[in-house]
């Protein structure tokens, strides 16, 4: 290292350099290594999302001859409550009934079970106020009622009074068969 | 060193900050203006690829215990759901498991370094000595986490390394008991070694600021081992030596990246991968490679107390080293014969390693029956060992105490600035023309 | 309750029989290359669905897989990946070969164990109920699992084909004890069993897997040939990638990493130069 000058004081930036290159260098080092702080820390982010296990049970299947008309069986389904409801001919009307009323989630009944499929209504189990799980057949609609905080929904699952903003969310399901859905 | 501070508070909020909470001034007078010798080599880039590896074990390590299960039953299931199901869990878990080894060749390069260049004499003692308490830390980290995949290495290393303590007169079945939680290695010792895994990173992150306290109060050592006489000999840390670290984790993370990407169980053993079984110890028990200069010595004596007094006794030797060593003169650049010596005690820990890693009575020349002394025979691990260790302890307790009394040393230069500016003026005077000289 | 007992008499006997200091042999591993070797090595998907073939029909009958699911065979990299079924749950391949097989479950209503078809998110069934059972059947010896063995064994893949393809008949000075086979590859200590001079013992040692292969033990679907070697090497590939399913994404990982880290310890040199270039050290 034959360096020419030896100074009390040496000035990382000697003169007689053009500024641009030179700092143009240390920049490009920088920005290297925050991007290696930025590559590296994307797997420890994406690491905390479902594992390649947890996504394979994401999806369910479930037998509906199990459900007796006026029924709901609750699986669990992704770590949540799953109501399946096999509705009576009234809880339909009063559903259909409902479409028309002041609603605060406007959704007919028509968009919340699948086309010709108006007696099986499934959807998640947990309010959209807070997430508490809402019992069966309470309030004053014939729906469900949250003991929580004292949320009403109808037999189509959409909220009519208290806290919650929204209707019980409908998950994205498939007939397989006349008698088998596949939830997920 | 810097017995006035340099920083003057820019801003409104930093001068404000300043007089309730110097943390600005703190980081400014010890990583930005720390007057550093302008003349540390490569091997003086340690301490930072140190605290890199410190901070990687630490942050893949928490990753890892989101995802790990304390439990014999699920141990090792869990692991392989790390490896296999969750997202980049290979990665965290070679990259800890990697970085275990890398973070050893790191420590042992720089405690060679600074036996070296004589770092651990006066008034470095205290630091030297925080230095040793950090190592044997990490070596108890390092070996309660290999217990943690609960493999048959993990379970049987954890066997042999906890029956160690029965060797202690009268205590000794005690302690095992104790440490086990049971009358085996099991359950409750596993919950407590992965607790205990996640508490003494913390700890040595804790011993690592009063190692770098200690380090600041004297300043760095340098290769010279003279002491910093003006302002001429020294640089600011930043950017002359973030840079130089910077580039030299860089270089160490390129080969650190070659063992987690294209060879990650280069460096562990294949064993492990078979479920811990109680019942069935493998054909052939090592510890990871960097405790097997240890395992060599604790083999090389055939009383199991006195094994294993060895085995800590060895250690212990770094402690007391600061006293050991009479000589006067810091560097080994001026000190002819102990460098050889110390050359030796470098080729003997390696020896140490590879016995450590062999069966006893492996022969060391191949195929060659010599005359059984003592208890083996001569061409054997086990004797090989003896004298190994027998040159370990010499080195300390006679080799370098007599060595300081007796030698006559090479004239050192008067200061950090003189042997450099000769050296670039081409005038080899004595000093300035040692080959280890780099950078 | 007489299994048992033979059972649990051969574990015992199978510890005292394993004493520490065994001058324990074994003839170094055949010299086999596979696809997956090396930096940019990858894995062939037809000799993974041929090899997954052979562990069905051959090995699965004894071994387990206990870390393996069905989903995983459709998982990126695996035997049956297929680009149209991002989620291995959905590929159609892996839920027909899930159905083939009945796994244990609890009926939601009556609480009894009933047994349905399999889906991708079961795991490879065990051969075996438990430990005891499977060294019931298999003269007291414990078929290993084989989710990890190529990473479990040194040289693994080598291992593993070795000793598919190694067996050997090693003459009339060997006493070959009832149950178990000869195999140079296997780790073990001939020395009682040879009647001839000592000089000559033979490497290897006992297993307890009868040859598991021979030509055209299974039929491949792609029409390749079935021999020894073919069947031996596709389930060693197999088996690698089971042990290491994620080894492909490892890989390009790793290439990226490596080269973003060469282009920044230049950029970090020349600067570190720069900084440094006026200061004589």
């Amino acid at each position: 290292m034959a360096d020419t000058v030896v100074g009390a004081n040496p000035d990382p930036h000697a003169a007689g350099e053009d500024p641009n290159r030179r700092d143009f260098i240390h920049i490009a080092a920088t920005v290297a290594a925050v991007g290696a702080v930025g590559g590296l820390a994307w797997p420890f982010i994406d690491q905390m999302n479902p594992a390649g296990d947890t996504l394979a049970l994401a999806s369910v299947e479930f037998d509906l001859t199990k459900v007796e008309t006026g029924q709901q069986v609750t699986i669990k389904w992704r770590g949540k409550p799953l109501f399946i409801r096999r509705r009576t001919g009234k809880e339909i009307a009063e559903a259909i009934k409902g479409d028309t009323a002041d609603l605060r989630d406007k959704q007919t009944d028509e968009s919340r079970h699948k086309p010709g499929k108006a007696e099986w209504l499934i959807l998640v189990g947990t309010c959209t106020h807070l997430g508490c799980v809402p019992t069966f057949g309470g309030g004053d609609y014939g729906g469900w009622f949250c003991p929580c905080h004292g949320s009403v929904y109808d037999t189509s699952g959409r909220i009519r009074k208290g806290p919650a903003p929204k209707n019980l969310e409908v998950p994205e399901y498939t007939f397989l068969s006349d008698t088998k859905v596949k939830v997920g | 060193m810097s017995g006035h501070s340099n920083y003057e508070p820019k801003t409104g909020f930093e001068r404000w900050l300043d007089v309730r909470l110097p943390i600005v001034r703190l980081a400014y007078d010890s990583v930005v203006d720390f007057p550093t010798p302008k003349n540390l080599n490569y091997w003086w880039t340690f301490g930072g690829i140190l605290a890199f590896c410190l901070g990687i074990q630490i942050v893949t390590g928490v990753i890892l215990a989101m995802h790990y299960v304390p439990h014999v039953d699920y141990a090792f299931a869990s692991v392989e759901r790390i490896m296999r199901d969750v997202n980049y869990g290979w990665l965290v878990r070679y990259m800890h498991a990697n970085g275990a080894s890398m973070f050893f060749v790191a420590v042992y390069v720089h405690i060679f370094r600074g036996l070296y260049y004589g770092s651990y004499k006066a008034p470095r003692e205290v630091l030297w000595i925080l230095g040793c308490v950090i190592y044997l830390l990490m070596m108890a980290t390092a070996f309660m986490g290999y217990v943690l995949p609960w493999g048959q290495m993990s379970f049987h290393g954890a066997v042999v390394i906890t029956n160690l303590f029965g060797a202690l007169p009268v205590v000794g079945p005690s302690i095992t008991t104790w440490l086990w939680g049971g009358f085996a290695v099991d359950d409750p010792t596993l919950n407590r070694f992965f607790s205990l895994h996640y508490l003494l990173p913390f700890m040595i992150a804790g011993v690592v600021i009063l190692h770098i306290w200690a380090l600041h109060v004297p300043g760095n050592n340098n290769p010279t081992g003279v002491n910093v006489k003006s302002k001429a000999d020294t640089v600011p840390f930043h950017p002359y030596y973030t840079v130089k670290d910077g580039f030299a984790i860089a270089v160490f993370m390129l080969m650190f990246a070659s063992f987690v990407f294209f060879n990650p169980n280069a460096l562990g053993d294949a064993v492990n991968y078979v479920p811990a079984n109680p019942l069935v110890t493998p054909a052939h028990i090592v510890p990871e490679w960097y405790f097997l200069p240890f395992y060599a010595i604790l083999r090389a004596v055939p009383n199991k107390l006195a094994g294993v007094l060895g085995m800590f006794g060895a250690i212990a030797m770094l402690f007391v080293l600061p006293w050991l060593d009479t000589s006067k003169v810091r560097s080994m650049r001026y000190r002819p014969t102990a460098k050889l010596y110390f050359f030796i005690f470098v080729a003997t820990c390696l020896v140490l390693g590879f016995c450590g890693g062999r069966l006893p009575d492996d022969h060391v020349i191949p195929k060659l029956t010599t005359f059984t002394l003592l208890d083996a025979d001569l061409n054997s691990m086990v004797w090989l060992s003896r004298i190994a260790a027998t040159y370990y302890f010499a080195y300390f307790l006679l080799i370098l105490p007599i060595l300081g009394l007796t030698e006559t040393p090479l004239p050192q230069p008067e200061s950090i600035s003189e042997p450099v500016l000769s050296h670039s003026a081409n005038a080899p005077a004595g000093a300035a023309a040692s080959p280890e000289k780099r950078g | 309750m007489l299994r048992k007992g033979i059972a649990l008499a051969a574990l015992g006997l199978a510890i005292i029989a394993t004493p520490a200091m065994a001058a324990t042999t074994h003839a170094e591993p055949k010299d086999m290359h596979w696809s997956f070797e090396g930096p940019f090595g990858k894995f062939d998907q037809g000799q993974l669905q041929r090899g997954y073939k052979v562990y069905r029909e051959v090995c699965s009958a004894c071994h387990s897989m206990n870390l393996m699911s069905f989903r995983n065979l459709g998982q990126k990299g695996g035997p049956f990946y297929d680009e149209k079924y991002k989620n291995p749950n959905d590929n159609p391949y892996v839920k027909a070969i899930a159905k083939d097989y009945q796994v244990n479950d609890i009926d939601s209503e009556t609480g009894d164990v009933v047994q349905r078809p399999g889906t991708s998110a079961d795991k490879f069934p065990n051969p075996f109920p438990n430990e005891p059972a499977a060294r019931a059947s298999n003269g007291g010896a414990l078929p290993p699992d084989l989710s990890d063995m190529a990473k479990a064994r040194e040289l693994g893949p080598r291992y593993i084909y070795s000793i598919l393809t190694g067996y050997e008949d090693a003459g009339p000075n060997m006493t070959v004890p009832p149950g178990k086979h000869y195999n140079p590859y296997m780790p073990g200590d001939m020395g009682a069993f040879w009647k001839g001079s000592a000089a000559t013992i033979p490497e290897g040692g006992f297993i307890a897997m009868p040859p598991p292969l021979v030509a055209d033990k299974v039929t491949f679907d792609d029409g390749t040939k079935a021999t020894l070697d073919q069947e031996a090497k596709d389930v060693v590939a197999f088996l690698v990638w089971a042990s290491e399913p994620k080894m492909e994404e490892r890989k390009s990982f790793g290439l990226a990493a490596m080269i973003y880290l060469l282009i920044f310890t230049g950029l970090l040199y020349v600067s570190y130069k720069r900084i440094w270039r006026n200061v004589s050290h």
